[in-house]
């Protein structure tokens, strides 16, 4: 992987023009953290982008195989750091369904509500990258202000703000906090209020349109052969959201649109991101209303042994399609887990759709991607 | 004893100790201003980000910007070990000298100005190119590709939008017939150039601070130290007071730029109001005001744009501004020639 090819080639002119060799990262401040892109550059114009994995790596499904089922989901908080709700949310419907528990109603409105908060978190947080990476630096410290608000609700129901560990199988840990409608509520108008001037920021400013139409352009052909998933096979016409085909927890009970965009290229990938902000307050609100009473868990035993076979569960996360393998013995410790992490098969298709731009494309094509390194390197 | 005095004398008969104290003074004064117009910057971005600011040291954060400078006068200087050490060490003084150097033309009130030259905006065109030489130097020299990138983008964009700025200012000579500050400014007191020259005066005001923040290589025409696609650019390598050096040399430049823009266009130490000759002092009050507004303008692009592509820079300058440019300056040529100029 060092030796990259450096070929001198001969110009028309007769100068002597030389393909060069850089390394974008670990430490970069434009690929959101451990990774390493090893670029071949013609001055300005890229012509390879071989990602570097494995800086971030924990071996977190080997773990998974010397610790008992609650224990594994304490480290799923810790893959797409930014889904952390919804990857918890996937192991406790795989254990659930493995061991056939059906879990109140209450339980599953609260883990949908928390979903979409989740979602409209992670995208609130990309957004603010984008506007960074492109050069708008204005545009992280607003993403931040609205995403303030989520993780209080988070913290104020958890107690924790970024590694919930709020579901358990068989239910969520606590019972919310008595404030827990009142400010969902309150942040329901809040954040209408808010996403408009997220459109006067960004997506009106002719310079961010110059820089992200026709950028990294995603045929649906390719989305569907590099098995992209969420957001950015959406932007290229792939319908594919899982809370549509496949409905977990409460989202059979919602009405809601699949978000659907044809272009492919980056601004798609925006446009796609911003309108689903806007499906996530519509779930909310749908549900805010009409939590069931009842109770917040169903007690398992306190040792959960799954029966022997393998099991699946896939779910949404704000980058896409989160999968739960579970292959079972019928022990207390899972025989093999292996997790489907949406941001590998993302990150596998940048040097498609990267190669022949420039390094500021580069930027904007990976950051409408929408890594999370720690979910690429489990 | 007798040698000594007769040196002194010299100095003093000559006026090289006159000229001596008044770079000093210069010196001191706008080392200072860089300073402050970096607290400035920090203010108004955090007022834009819904954010405070350096709020802690000293009054409102005011001292903030000094522990700044005395922290990078206490760092260690670093460096690549195959830097080209020579280079690499010249670089820096190339960016702050000719900053510096630019800010001595400027007509700051009616008499406070160092160097009354009768060339006075061919002098600060022909300065404000120099400074790309350090960029050019101190990105080739670092042995750093981030760097070059950065540095090769900066000759790029520096070249090109030098023209902008010359024919823009040019675009305005002729309306006044000279190229002596102190002269643009006297022909103001029958109306600011920017009133006198109506349509075509605003479209080169406006092409002037386009490639006048491209000149400065600031947001959104950043190319050059990109953070988000090159680190930081040609500085790069460097660290401490060489570091300083490059950091300072924008802010005065950007002052400069802005310095330039009142004195063409806004007047210069005019006040509006026709007062200012029973005032002299108030003159600086003036400028420094009218300065400071461009200024914000300026810091205003920086936080609220993102930022352009490389070959996006040059379609605008080549394909819109400079056709652009050369068609308004004819129109500024027929405009004084049939004597269609608005006097007050």
């Amino acid at each position: 992987m060092e030796t990259a090819t450096l070929e001198p080639t001969i110009t028309k002119k007769g100068f002597k023009s030389e393909e060069y060799f850089i390394n974008m990262g670990p430490q970069h401040p434009a690929t959101h953290g451990v990774l390493r892109l090893l670029l071949t550059i013609d001055g300005e114009v890229i012509k390879k982008v071989e990602p570097d994995l494995g800086y971030i790596h924990r071996s977190i499904e080997k773990m998974c195989e010397s610790n008992s089922y609650q224990q594994i989901v304490h480290l799923t908080d810790r893959l797409d750091y930014l889904s952390s709700h919804i990857n918890n949310e996937a192991v406790c419907l795989c254990v659930e369904n493995a061991l056939e528990l059906e879990v109140p109603e209450r339980v599953k409105v609260i883990r949908t509500i928390l979903g979409e908060l989740t979602r409209i978190a992670s995208h609130t947080l990309w957004w603010g990258v984008l506007g960074m990476d492109v050069g708008a630096l204005t545009s992280y410290f607003y993403g931040f202000r609205d995403r303030e608000m989520i993780n209080d609700i988070f913290e104020e129901t958890c107690g924790a703000r970024l590694t919930m560990n709020y579901n358990i199988p068989g239910g969520l840990m606590e019972d919310i906090h008595p404030n827990f409608v009142k400010r969902v509520k309150e942040f329901i108008p809040h954040f209408r209020s808010k996403l408009p001037e997220y459109d006067r920021l960004l997506t009106g400013n002719i310079i961010f349109q110059k820089r992200t139409k026709g950028v990294g352009v995603l045929t649906k052909e390719d989305a569907i052969n590099f098995g992209a998933s969420g957001p950015v096979a959406r932007a290229s016409g792939h319908s594919c959201d899982v809370r549509k085909y496949h409905p977990y927890s409460a989202l059979d009970k919602v009405n809601f649109t699949e978000i659907l965009d044809t272009a492919g290229d980056s601004f798609a990938r925006y446009r796609v991101r911003i309108a689903e902000m806007w499906e996530s307050l519509d779930i909310i609100e749908q549900l805010i209303d009409n939590i069931p009473d009842g109770d917040h868990k169903v007690a398992t035993n306190a040792v959960i042994k799954l029966p022997k076979g393998d099991f699946y569960q896939k779910v949404e996360t704000a980058r896409g399609e989160f999968g739960v393998y579970i292959i079972s013995t019928g022990t207390k410790n899972p025989y093999r887990v292996k997790f489907r992490s949406p941001g590998l098969s993302n990150l596998s298709l940048l040097n498609h759709i990267a190669v022949g731009g420039k390094i500021g494309d580069l930027v904007a094509t990976m950051a409408t991607i929408d890594i999370v390194v720690p979910d690429i390197d489990r | 004893m007798n040698s000594i005095s007769n040196i002194i004398d010299w100095f003093i008969n000559t006026g090289v100790l006159n000229m001596a104290m008044i770079a000093l003074i210069y010196l001191t004064v706008f080392a200072v201003l860089g300073l402050f117009l970096v607290l400035l910057e920090r203010k108004v971005a955090a007022w834009f980000q819904l954010r405070i600011g350096p709020n802690r040291v000293g009054y409102l954060g005011l001292f903030q910007t000094i522990a700044d400078a005395l922290k990078l006068v206490s760092k260690e200087l670093t460096g690549t070990v195959k830097a080209d050490k020579f280079l690499y060490n010249l670089a820096p003084y190339f960016v702050i000298v000719t900053s510096l150097m630019a800010l001595a033309v400027f007509p700051f009130t009616k008499d406070l100005q160092a160097f009354d030259i009768n060339i006075g905006i061919f002098f600060l065109i022909a300065i404000s190119s120099i400074g790309v030489i350090g960029i050019l130097l101190g990105g080739w020299s670092s042995n750093n590709k981030f760097a070059l990138i950065g540095a090769m983008r900066s000759g790029v964009q520096t070249v090109s939008y030098e023209l902008s700025v010359g024919l823009s200012l040019l675009t305005m000579v002729i309306l006044t017939g000279s190229l002596q500050l102190s002269e643009i400014i006297e022909v103001q007191k029958s109306g600011w150039l920017i009133v006198q020259g109506h349509i075509p005066a605003i479209i080169a005001f406006m092409i002037y601070m386009i490639s006048g923040t491209a000149e400065t290589n600031r947001a959104p025409f950043d190319m050059v130290e990109a953070e988000s696609e090159l680190g930081a650019g040609y500085h790069t390598e460097y660290s401490g007071m060489k570091f300083a050096y490059f950091f300072l040399a924008e802010f005065i430049n950007m002052f400069i730029i802005a310095a330039i823009a009142t004195t063409i266009f806004f007047g210069g130490w005019l006040s509006p109001f026709g007062i200012t000759d029973s005032l002299p002092w108030m003159g600086l009050l003036w400028f420094l005001a009218k300065t400071f507004v461009l200024v914000f303008l300026m810091m205003w692009f920086r936080w609220t744009f993102p930022r352009l592509r490389v070959d996006q820079l040059l379609t605008l300058e080549w394909k819109y501004l400079l056709p652009i440019n050369l068609v308004n300056l004819v129109l500024m040529a027929v405009i004084v020639w049939l004597n269609l100029t608005i006097q007050i």
